[in-house]
């Protein structure tokens, strides 16, 4: 089992419906978020090129932020996702400055906070709110270990990317391009 | 009332501090959450769900409550069932709980009063402020009869609201969404199929080969069932074609995107028809067999060549060629989409009747891939007496536009004014469910005639701008609150859903039906409201119509099949289109008959002079209108709109992204507030954008107060569609000025 996520940047339109669905499921206060959406545009009107999509914690097998972590706060569990146990965590914040992908901040009540892609929903087989929300149903999520797998079929089909490849850090949150 | 007309009061008020205090259900949030993730686990499943529709938008998108066991409102999830949404809602209505936990709503009923020589508002009781609206509805009621008080509403409240109205004999009743959106496109549709757009829209999108967007920004406007459709049409390898001068969201998903000069769409559209004539590519069997004055439209679009049309729309006449064919190519499957948001430069009918003859030339009305014919199924009316015929009401107010066919919001506001050829006096108005300072344009008007009436109330769940020009303020509970009537949709096949109250209402606030039975019983018209709960009249509904509440409170929605046959035209149809000729009308002898043009022609529209430019608005996926800024879960998305500048203007200014500048329009209309620049290649040199619906001037909105620019302020002139009265918007121009202009003026 490793769970990934693959988003479609030609179909998602930048509502942010995954922020907000993230923000009500998971309780994270008014003020900060675990995921967000970027919009990068390139050329010169009207020769132009517009990028949304939504990111979030990359759920990465070589993470830099478990690596970094003094407590053992954070840490993988099954399927690959990344967690961090908040009674554990002492906000030293190591790991906010080691993420490529800046996905993690400092919660108000002192631990640090991300995606879990919705690690209680997957338990009772429903799909990460983000993903389950999405109007334009650019969201998939599931098991790349699995060839079958809406997800490894996408990544087989289409041409995707993944995001700061340089830091080496084999993120697991795919983008078709 | 008496005093200094409606001088504007900010909400800060007397008295409020003491309700302020009430106990803020955003404090949910907090402790532990990977702990609090172990208990939600157990939590969760006493969540406890509750079936409604959503009101942060038009579309009324089915869905449920959940709520777990302390009662508090946890999430908002897309009902399955639904057509709207198909259990997928859009971040309005995923973040519709800041609807209900916005800790600025209004809490208790306001009056206006005087103290000390200031205007302000006091708290009151709801007897006191029935008693008052009752005893002034009276008055005007007596010395003009009940078509001098009026109503401008908007949404479910503004149903209840308009039954009171007709119940005590006034029909003097309007909403922005027709002359400020999108009744310009029904009038042009209407003169050319016989039938309204109407909302959904029934544009087959599932379905379409080709989709054309001209200004309609689907993405931006989270017009939900048809954002989810144009995914799946991207899926499907749809081509889409978008014409915006701004390169927006749907824009870059386009194969095509014309950047057209803005205020010259109808010259595309003509040259568009010119080549499907000229080149045989339009669908001659279906002209042939469903259409009426195909020949004077192909000798009047004889001249607009592609090559006349690049003149005036920047756009190369090989595009033109080239995505007409395109068109042509997916024919029937494609759609010229009718937009929404469509009052521009008051030639507007027109531009929705190129729209439709255009759809009318490729066959796509009735065609899979085009336009289905929609249903809907009715719901029975609650018995009750008969209305009263007024003597005269919105219909006599918009006379001059002889094609109107709802209320005109600005005729109306317009009728406030005294003036010795007012034939029909306005005296009273009652503002429900929509902020007019941001939603009707002319902001001279609006204060004309705020300042002329002798009694205004605001109905509202938060303190909008409008409410400080209201005499009473009554406090509306949010739609997670309260029963509200049965939505029956327009679509595929008809369906229906209900809104049941999730929680009691918060502080003080009640439902508008409440509000209308309380003062139908004070002018005496309680006939009307023979229910002591709005809950039996749906109870009673559903039950004609073969349901129960109980078996809608466990499903939400109900879909029901189809019983008007087809929802597309089959091969060889004889069928008569519901247009006085029985024919899609390229020709219109109505229009003609008017004294208008019976073909759209192109005319030139205002350009910006030297140092101005275009001022172009729009719509964020987040937000809907001015009603969501102060959301604390929207807000928390965008909390600001910024002023979208070309980097070639940005050169020239020396603009910044993130320098705050303030705007001064053609008519010296300065904004109260700056907003920061974004220099972006979005937008076109000619023009500059912002998203409507912010620069709120009401401090009691603590989220939103004084953040970005209100662009209404900035639309000053309007230009009205002499066919239905539509004002259009777009013909405003501003000048970017980086001093502050109310430097030494207290706001």
């Amino acid at each position: 089992m490793r769970y990934a996520m693959v988003i479609d940047t030609l179909k998602c339109v930048g509502c942010s419906d995954c922020v907000v669905a993230c923000q009500t499921e998971n309780d994270v206060p008014i003020g900060y978020c675990r995921d967000w959406i970027t919009e990068t545009v390139s050329g010169t009107y009207p020769n132009l090129d517009l990028e949304l999509k939504s990111e979030r914690c990359n759920h990465c097998d070589n993470a830099p932020c478990v690596r970094c972590c003094p407590t053992g706060a954070s840490h993988i569990v099954d399927g690959g996702i990344v967690l961090v146990t908040p009674e554990e965590c002492i906000g030293c914040g190591a790991c906010i400055e080691s993420c490529p992908y800046d996905a993690r901040y400092q919660h108000p009540d002192g631990y640090v906070d991300k995606c879990t892609f919705c690690h209680h929903r997957l338990e009772k087989g429903q799909l990460p709110a983000c993903v389950s929300v999405c109007p334009t149903k650019c969201m998939y999520f599931g098991d790349l270990d699995n060839p079958n797998s809406e997800v490894s079929q996408l990544l087989k089909n289409r041409k995707y990317k993944t995001l700061a490849p340089e830091a080496g850090t084999d993120p697991h949150v795919f983008y078709l391009t | 009332m008496t005093t200094s007309r409606r001088k504007f009061i900010k909400i800060s008020a007397l008295g409020l501090g003491g309700v302020a205090a009430t106990t803020s259900a955003i404090n949910v949030f907090g402790a532990n959450s990977y702990l609090d993730d172990l208990v939600k686990q157990k939590v969760s499943k006493e969540f406890k769900r509750t079936a409604t529709y959503c009101e942060v938008c038009f579309w009324k998108c089915a869905a449920w409550t959940y709520t777990n066991e302390e009662g508090e409102i946890k999430k908002i999830i897309g009902n399955e069932d639904d057509t709207h949404c198909e259990g997928r809602l859009c971040p309005r209505g995923t973040g519709g709980v800041g609807m209900y936990t916005d800790q600025d709503r209004l809490k208790t009923p306001l009056i206006r009063t005087t103290v000390n020589g200031e205007e302000t508002f006091k708290e009151a009781s709801w007897e006191e402020a029935l008693d008052l609206i009752a005893s002034k509805f009276k008055t005007v009621i007596d010395s003009h009869g009940p078509e001098s008080i009026a109503l401008i509403k908007h949404g479910s409240p503004g149903s209840h609201l308009e039954h009171l109205y007709k119940a005590f004999g006034s029909d003097t009743i309007a909403e922005p969404a027709y002359a400020q959106c999108r009744g310009p496109r029904e009038t042009g549709f209407k003169s050319t199929f016989g039938s309204w757009v109407g909302s959904p829209e029934p544009t087959d999108i599932r379905d379409t080969k080709c989709l054309v967007l001209i200004g309609s920004h689907i993405g931006e406007n989270m017009h939900n069932s048809q954002v989810q459709e144009m995914s799946d049409a991207i899926d499907n390898g749809a081509t889409i074609i978008t014409v915006d001068p701004r390169l927006s969201t749907a824009a870059s998903k386009s194969k095509h995107w014309l950047a057209i000069k803005p205020a010259t769409d109808i010259a595309l559209m003509l040259s568009w028809m010119n080549v499907l004539i000229e080149e045989g590519l339009y669908d001659k069997a279906y002209v042939e067999k469903y259409g009426l004055g195909f020949d004077e439209l192909k000798e009047h679009v004889k001249q607009f060549t592609p090559e006349w049309a690049y003149g005036i729309t920047t756009i190369k006449p090989e595009e033109i060629r080239k995505t007409a064919r395109v068109m042509a190519h997916a024919a029937p499957s494609v759609i010229i989409h009718p937009g929404r948001h469509v009052v521009w430069y008051g030639d507007d009918t027109q531009r929705a009747r190129a729209m439709a003859i255009l759809n009318g030339l490729l066959g796509s009305w009735g065609r899979r891939g085009g336009f289905y014919f929609k249903e809907k199924i009715s719901v029975p009316k609650f018995p009750q007496p008969k209305y009263h015929h007024p003597k005269w009401g919105w219909k006599e107010i918009g006379e001059k536009y002889p094609l109107a066919e709802m209320g005109i919001t600005s005729e109306v506001l317009r009728a406030a004014i005294p003036s010795d050829d007012n034939k029909y006096p306005v005296k009273a108005l009652m503002v429900a469910g929509t902020n007019i300072t941001k939603s009707i344009p002319d902001r001279k008007l609006l204060e004309e005639a705020l300042e002329a009436l002798d009694f205004v109330v605001v109905i509202d769940t938060m303190p909008m701008d409008v409410t400080g020009f209201a005499d009473v303020v009554l406090p509306e509970c949010t739609y997670l609150e309260r029963f509200d009537g049965i939505r029956s949709a327009t679509n595929r096949h008809p369906s229906i859903a209900v809104r049941v109250p999730a929680v009691p209402p918060k502080y003080d606030s009640k439902p508008a039906w409440w509000m209308a039975k309380q003062i139908g019983e004070r002018l005496g018209v309680g006939e009307y409201f023979n229910y002591d709960d709005f809950k039996e009249v749906i109870e009673w509904q559903l039950k004609e119509m073969g349901t129960s509440l109980e078996e809608m409170e466990k499903i939400g929605v109900k879909n029901y099949p189809r019983k008007s046959g087809p929802m597309y035209l089959n091969e060889d149809e004889i069928y008569q289109f519901p247009t006085v000729s029985g024919k899609i009308e390229f020709y219109s002898q109505e229009l003609k008959n008017l004294g208008f043009d019976p073909i759209p022609k192109y005319t030139a529209h205002p350009e910006p002079p030297q140092g101005f430019y275009r001022l172009n608005y729009g719509r964020a996926p987040m937000h809907t209108f001015s009603r969501t800024a102060n959301n604390p879960n929207l807000n928390d998305l965008m909390d600001e709109n910024k002023l979208w500048v070309n980097p070639k203007v940005a050169r020239i200014l020396r603009l910044k992204t993130n320098q705050e500048v303030w705007l001064k329009n053609q008519d010296d209309v300065t904004s109260t507030f700056s907003i920061k620049v974004r220099v972006t290649e979005r937008v076109r040199w000619d023009s500059v954008y912002m998203v409507h619906g912010f620069g709120h001037d009401n401090k009691k909105l603590s989220n939103t107060y004084g953040k970005g620019i209100n662009d209404t302020q900035l639309i000053s002139k309007v230009a009205v569609d002499p066919i239905m009265g539509g004002t259009g918007m777009r013909g405003n121009f501003v000048t970017i000025l980086t001093e502050n202009p109310h430097k030494n003026t207290e706001i």
